[in-house]
């Protein structure tokens, strides 16, 4: 896991993009304050906002903190996703925060202290000014939105293989389910983290945590069970605990993956984002320190940004084929690559992290940055 | 510094002075020096200050017989950059080539690569990473060489490898680190700005990505040579001026004869490298912290050069033609001086280093050697070999990374570029 919310930020910059390249989105009037400001005042325990209904395009918040806390503002999608945040607002000043929105219900969340779920008040998006996509582009959106759904519900059972054997207290059926187990989430992981609350419960690492979080209580997921079964070798009431936990966050992930907003350019940099991954935690064995298991994460990225990518080369080949041959080339040669590192191509198992010398984890370490700058560009190949 | 200093200095050379009388143990007077007096010294730092602030923002001239970076003046900052070719694919590397050439353009002019850090598709990564906008170029040079391990089979180049792009012998004390070793290509990146030099690589290795992977890398700050002996001669990690007697950059003949590969009956597998040169590139560690509790008077004799005025033994002025004898036999200027090595003469452009730590307390830094010459054969190994046999300075000193590069002559204007020679 890493930054959790680069997805949705990336998702609603691209609404905006489109909107903007189709020239469709006006300023609102002046509607809050004489700039066409939406004002909001934030208090230790109200959230004031001056209007609670605005045409959709460009909306503009004027943050006041009136409050005696440093607090925080968002503006929530009904399912608690972000479309946009603004962080660090300390006593006595101002902030603008500004979002290109559609027509639909939104929530303006202020969090005093900037913590918990925040003071909030429900607010409308009127009017049409949603980009207009073509057929091949909402054809590849439904089929990515239909490979999520199906990575997500195939991942509970195997979740459960690997979670039934540690509450059997069963250490090496555990070790044996783990990798596996994580398979579909890693194929989508931009999408799981678009849901900022389930990541850092289900795939945070220890250095995850944040100052003043206790190890003991607060860490959760599958690298907290990792940890148990490769360092520590046992398992004891706590890990059959966070067993169940990891089955009730999976699962609601799960029930949330089809409300995911996703977008041709979001599949693309969320492709992109993949291969970032690999790049930051992969490739240097930090994902897997305990298990090293990091090339069965490592091939499931891949094979979920190949996943965008195959969905998009429609577009993308009419608009840059050097482009998409380019990819084609790229992710052969990756793939060959990580061949190497299992003698089954039918299985998941590969050979474990630490045992690939430097010398190799820098070849992978190039297959990578090979893909990744290409793939930085698909975004732009599909909105041309 | 003057003409006539200098032209009366030298008439003295062949007699000993008081200094080399003394002999080694009288380090440290340094009458030379003290005669020459601060004046001389606060004229030429003067004098290279305006040097450096009238070229600061100037941009290089890219296009030439030569390439950039070897004779032009050397700039203050450096970014080196070592890659293997990972496509296997000729054409796909010679694009690359021209590709880089074309980017390598612009950035020497200051411009941005492609069309830009901004501007462009809000969903696309800009084509320039942009931490240069705003910078001046200075000054900044890219010069590209080949190394040994581009001929083999791969591109079919085998031919073409040039007798003198020989692979380096193992000299004695040598503790080569593979990691920051050899490499199929370089690209030398000089600046008066770090963030120039060091935008002009990165942009290159992101180019470059698929086609080439960066091998290593080193930044160096402090220029330790010149080429322009006129300004201000640099001072080495150790303290001590170093590359007084450098190849200057208007010294045609001398470049001509110790530097540029020549054209002359230019055929075999050496022809294209005619008006290019060979480089070498020595990443030299240095224990500054042993170095800096050495006496004064052991540090002078070890460099065979007086501290403060780098006046070489027995002699007044750093310019001073150096008598051989009067130093002890190890020192390093004695073995380094072409006298030394039947006339071996390169051309120097070095830059001090310092990476953090190694870990134990102590600083990981010293000195980026590099040197440019028309073949290493009778330039840097002769030297390198009776250095590395017998110069006192071994005790501070260890080589820890080594790369060996063809330097092919420059781009002559905007449909040439880097190789083409050597492709063709």
């Amino acid at each position: 896991m890493r930054a959790v919310r680069l997805s949705v930020v990336t998702a609603a910059a691209t609404a905006a993009a489109l909107t903007a390249v189709t020239g469709c989105t006006e300023k609102s009037d002046a509607k809050g304050d004489a700039h066409g400001a939406v004002s909001v005042v934030a208090k230790d325990d109200s959230c004031e906002v001056s209007k609670k209904e605005f045409p959709a395009g460009h909306l503009e918040l004027a943050v006041e903190n009136k409050g005696s806390k440093v607090t925080e503002v968002y503006i929530l999608f009904p399912d608690d996703r972000i479309v946009t945040e603004r962080e660090n607002i300390g006593p006595g000043t101002k902030a603008k925060i500004t979002a290109e929105v559609k027509a639909g219900d939104y929530e303006i969340a202020c969090k005093p202290g900037m913590k918990g779920d925040g003071i909030r008040q429900k607010v409308k998006v009127t009017g049409g000014t949603t980009a207009k996509r073509s057929p091949e582009m909402d054809a590849a959106v439904a089929a990515y939105r239909q490979y999520v759904q199906t990575q997500a519900d195939e991942t509970l059972p195997k979740v459960k293989v690997f979670t039934d054997a540690v509450r059997a207290g069963n250490i090496e059926a555990a070790k044996k389910a783990y990798a596996d187990s994580r398979i579909g989430w890693e194929r989508t992981e931009p999408v799981a983290e678009s849901f900022g609350d389930i990541d850092p419960k289900v795939d945070v690492r220890e250095d995850g945590l944040e100052a003043g979080q206790d190890p003991a209580k607060d860490w959760t997921g599958w690298h907290r069970l990792e940890k148990a079964l490769w360092q520590d070798k046992k398992i004891g009431d706590r890990e059959k605990q966070l067993a169940d936990t990891l089955d009730k966050d999976l699962a609601d992930w799960v029930k949330r993956v089809g409300k995911a907003e996703i977008t041709p350019t979001s599949m693309a940099n969320g492709a992109k984002e993949l291969l970032d991954e690999v790049a930051s935690g992969k490739v240097t064995g930090e994902e897997e320190r305990y298990s090293h298991t990091d090339l069965v994460d490592f091939k499931a990225n891949v094979e979920g940004a190949q996943k965008s990518f195959e969905l998009l080369k429609p577009v993308a080949s009419k608009n840059d084929p050097k482009l998409v041959a380019e990819l084609d080339k790229q992710f052969a040669a990756l793939n060959t690559l990580l061949d190497k590192y299992r003698a089954d191509k039918t299985t998941y198992v590969f050979t474990p992290y630490d045992q690939v010398g430097k010398e190799q984890q820098k070849e992978l370490s190039d297959g990578v940055n090979a893909l990744g700058e290409p793939l930085s560009k698909l975004a732009a190949a599909v909105v041309k | 510094m003057s003409e006539t200093v200098d032209e009366n200095e030298s008439t003295g050379s062949a007699a000993p002075s008081r200094r080399s009388v003394i002999g080694w143990g009288g380090a440290g007077l340094a009458l030379g020096a003290a005669a020459a007096g601060g004046a001389a010294v606060a004229l030429n730092r003067a004098g290279d200050a305006t040097e450096n602030v009238a070229a600061a923002g100037g941009a290089v001239p890219f296009h030439g017989p030569h390439q950039a970076g070897i004779a032009s003046a050397v700039q203050d900052r450096l970014h080196f950059a070592a890659f293997d070719v990972k496509t296997k694919d000729r054409a796909e590397l010679i694009q690359l080539l021209k590709d880089w050439t074309r980017a390598a353009e612009r950035m020497t002019l200051g411009q941005e690569v492609g069309e830009g850090a901004y501007g462009g598709l809000p969903e696309a990564p800009p084509d320039d990473t942009g931490e240069a906008l705003g910078l001046k170029p200075s000054r900044l040079t890219l010069t590209i060489g080949f190394g040994p391990s581009l001929f083999d089979e791969r591109f079919g180049l085998k031919d073409r490898r040039p007798e003198a792009l020989v692979d380096l012998p193992k000299f004695p004390g040598d503790n080569l680190d593979r990691a920051r070793s050899n490499g199929d290509i370089c690209v030398q990146a000089c600046a008066d700005d770090p963030q120039v030099a060091v935008h002009a690589i990165r942009n290159l290795a992101r180019i470059g990505f698929g086609k080439v992977a960066v091998r290593w890398s080193q930044l160096g700050f402090g220029k330790t040579s010149s080429t322009t002996p006129d300004a201000q001669t640099p001072r080495n990690l150790f303290g001590f001026k170093d590359g007084t007697r450098n190849i200057a950059g208007t010294d045609t003949a001398r470049l001509e004869k110790h530097v540029w590969v020549s054209g002359k009956g230019a055929e075999g597998p050496s022809a294209w490298m005619a008006g290019g040169s060979y480089l070498v590139a020595r990443r030299i560690r240095m224990n500054v912290e042993i170095w800096d509790r050495t006496p004064l008077a052991e540090q002078e004799d070890i460099f065979g050069r007086d501290k403060k005025e780098g006046a070489p033994v027995g002699k007044a002025k750093e310019h001073d033609e150096p008598f051989l004898p009067a130093m002890k036999p190890e020192a390093h200027v004695r073995l380094a001086h072409p006298d030394s090595n039947n006339g071996a003469t390169i051309l120097r452009r070095g830059y001090s280093f310092t990476d953090g730590t190694d870990g134990l307390g102590r600083l990981d830094t010293g000195l980026f050697f590099l040197a440019y010459q028309r073949d290493v054969r009778k330039g840097f190994i002769p030297v390198q070999t009776s250095l590395a046999r017998s110069d006192v300075l071994n005790e501070y000193i260890q080589h820890v990374g080594s790369g060996m590069f063809a330097v092919p002559p420059g781009v002559r204007d905007k449909d040439d570029w880097w190789g083409r020679a050597l492709f063709s």
